[in-house]
């Protein structure tokens, strides 16, 4: 079994417990979230809050806009040999009042996609590498029956 | 227009934008030799020099004012350089503007050029920077400088009915803008099919409605209103800067940009939360305050079509028509050449491909040939007024606004 690592630390849990989130803080004066984590100031100008709360975000969200990656894309980006194309959407979470950007699920195409559809979050391999397998949060689209 | 504001431009230069493959200085000095010779001065006379970085070219590139003035030969001048990324001709600009309307100087150059990869923009410099946006958005998502491009796209066929024929057909327009411009680097009529049968890059666009990275370069001389009318016998400048906008987004910026993973996040602000309203409406109109104008005393714009569907977001954010109406706007006709107010009459970065620290000012140049009605075979009749407007990543605002 390769060795589940995150690709990038903090930004998500695993859902080893529980389902997947992904990491944003909570300024404790004013509210206001972000993704990834705020430690040191809050975005809100109007705001000196300095002190932050690490939140799970929530789970789902409804497509704000999407596209995908026909080519493939330069490194950093760490590519399948053969590339395989994949789908990105931007996701609007309602409490938070963020739109969070991330890949899509593997086989998703566009025209399975819609501006306004539910997904969730799920966390997937971003790619596989001496014995490792780096994680990555990606959207994944509801299916009509889990709606709700 | 009292002077306390407005600047001279003397003169304006460009080298032809390409994939020439040469240092980028070359370029730089081609064009401040055009615009000194436009302008009548020679290189001794410049005070001040303003430079727009390249970060693509190590580090003579990240002191591009210098980068310049060592080869022109030093003269002892003055000197700034600086990065605002697409908006760093805009702020190289304004950096000159203020040294002349503070009166430190009465006469600048300012000069941009950029020598480009092939490709997609992959992130500057080596080794893993898990502390840098721009390098993460590649490594965790894979998204180009296109995926953000496509989402505004899509956003718009989803909103606002756009089709794939209207971003062609915008792409058609600038192709056929471009046909006579000796400094574009693509010059030839493309039709709505040729567009739309290219290949799909970032669905819904495809790659002729995407800009390509290109070399070029640009310059302007730019000088006091009082420099200006002395250098001339007392005739008033033909073209005059009014306005230099270089703002930054307000909060909550609730539009996903480059090269972020999320927007602000908008819970703490009182007003109503819109996923729609960002930050390109505020470029224009804090320029348009500054010049007492408005839209609708433009002739013509130069815009950021870093894609072809861009473009139309952008005659919305500019005040040209309300949301939802640029693809009215484009059918019928008022944007082309011979409308009421051309769009990006050069050809735009459809034609140019963009030289990042040159393409501000290029904008600005196509509008000065405008201005004083030389823009051959894409000449905007008896235009006046004229905009540029573009946006830089990481939160950069570029607008000027000239007349004559």
């Amino acid at each position: 079994m390769p060795t589940r690592v995150p690709a990038v630390e903090g930004w998500f849990t695993l859902g080893d417990e529980g389902p997947p989130a992904l990491l944003g803080s909570r300024c404790t004066a004013c509210g206001t979230y972000a993704f990834p984590a705020e430690a040191q100031f809050c975005r809100n100008p109007d705001c000196v809050g300095q002190e932050f709360e690490t939140v799970e975000l929530s789970r789902r969200g409804r497509i704000w806009s999407y596209t995908d990656a026909r080519y493939k894309p330069p490194p950093p980006y760490v590519a399948a040999d053969p590339y395989v194309p994949f789908c990105l959407a931007a996701v609007e979470l309602a409490a938070e009042k963020l739109v969070v950007m991330g890949q899509v699920t593997e086989g998703v195409t566009v025209d399975d996609l819609k501006v306004g559809d539910e997904v969730e979050l799920v966390v997937d391999t971003l790619y596989a590498e001496d014995d490792h397998d780096y994680l990555v949060w990606k959207w994944r689209p509801v299916s009509p029956g889990q709606e709700g | 227009m009292p002077d306390d504001k407005r600047i001279a431009v003397l003169g304006a230069g460009m080298h032809p934008w390409g994939k020439w493959g040469r240092p980028f200085v070359e370029y730089g000095l081609a064009a401040a030799r055009d615009a000194l010779a436009d302008a009548g001065l020679s290189w001794r006379d410049i005070q001040f020099v303003s430079g727009a970085d390249t970060i693509r070219n190590g580090y003579p590139g990240f002191v591009a004012g210098a980068t310049f003035a060592q080869a022109l030969g030093w003269t002892g001048a003055r000197v700034s350089s600086c990065y605002a990324a697409c908006a760093s001709g805009a702020a190289a600009i304004g950096n000159a503007r203020a040294q002349i309307l503070a009166g430190l100087c009465d006469v600048a150059l300012v000069v941009g050029a950029d020598t480009t990869p092939k490709g997609f923009f992959a992130p500057v410099g080596g080794g893993d920077r898990k502390d840098d946006p721009d390098w993460l958005r590649f490594h965790l998502m894979g998204a180009t400088n296109p995926t953000y491009f496509a989402l505004y796209a899509r956003r718009r066929m989803d909103r606002f009915g756009a089709t794939e024929e209207d971003f062609a057909q915008v792409k058609v327009k600038n192709a056929r803008h471009g046909l006579a411009n000796p400094y574009a680097r693509y010059r030839g009529e493309v039709t709505v099919e040729e567009v739309l049968s290219s290949p799909m890059v970032a669905d819904p666009l495809r790659l002729l409605e995407i800009c390509a990275t290109s070399d070029g370069g640009a310059a302007l001389v730019l000088t006091s209103m009082d420099f200006a009318r002395r250098h001339s016998g007392g005739a008033e400048p033909a073209v005059t800067i009014n306005a230099v906008s270089t703002v930054t987004p307000s909060f909550p910026n609730t539009v996903i940009e480059m090269p972020n993973f999320s927007t602000d996040s908008a819970v703490a602000f009182s007003g109503e939360w819109e996923t729609g309203a960002g930050f390109r409406p505020s470029i224009t109109s804090a320029a348009y305050a500054e010049a007492g104008i408005g839209p609708e005393d433009l002739d013509l714009a130069e815009v950021y079509d870093l894609s072809a569907a861009l473009e139309l977001d952008w005659y919305e954010d500019i005040g040209l028509c309300g949301e939802g109406e640029a693809e009215k706007l484009l059918r019928d006709g008022a944007t082309s050449l011979g409308g009421r107010v051309p769009v990006n009459p050069s050809g735009g970065l459809s034609c140019f491909g963009e030289a990042i620290p040159a393409q501000a000012i290029a904008q600005v140049c196509e509008c000065v040939w405008q201005l004083r009605g030389t823009a051959q075979g894409h000449q905007v009749e008896g235009a006046r007024v004229a905009v540029t407007a573009n946006q830089g990543l990481f939160g950069h605002g570029s607008s000027v606004v000239l007349s004559r």
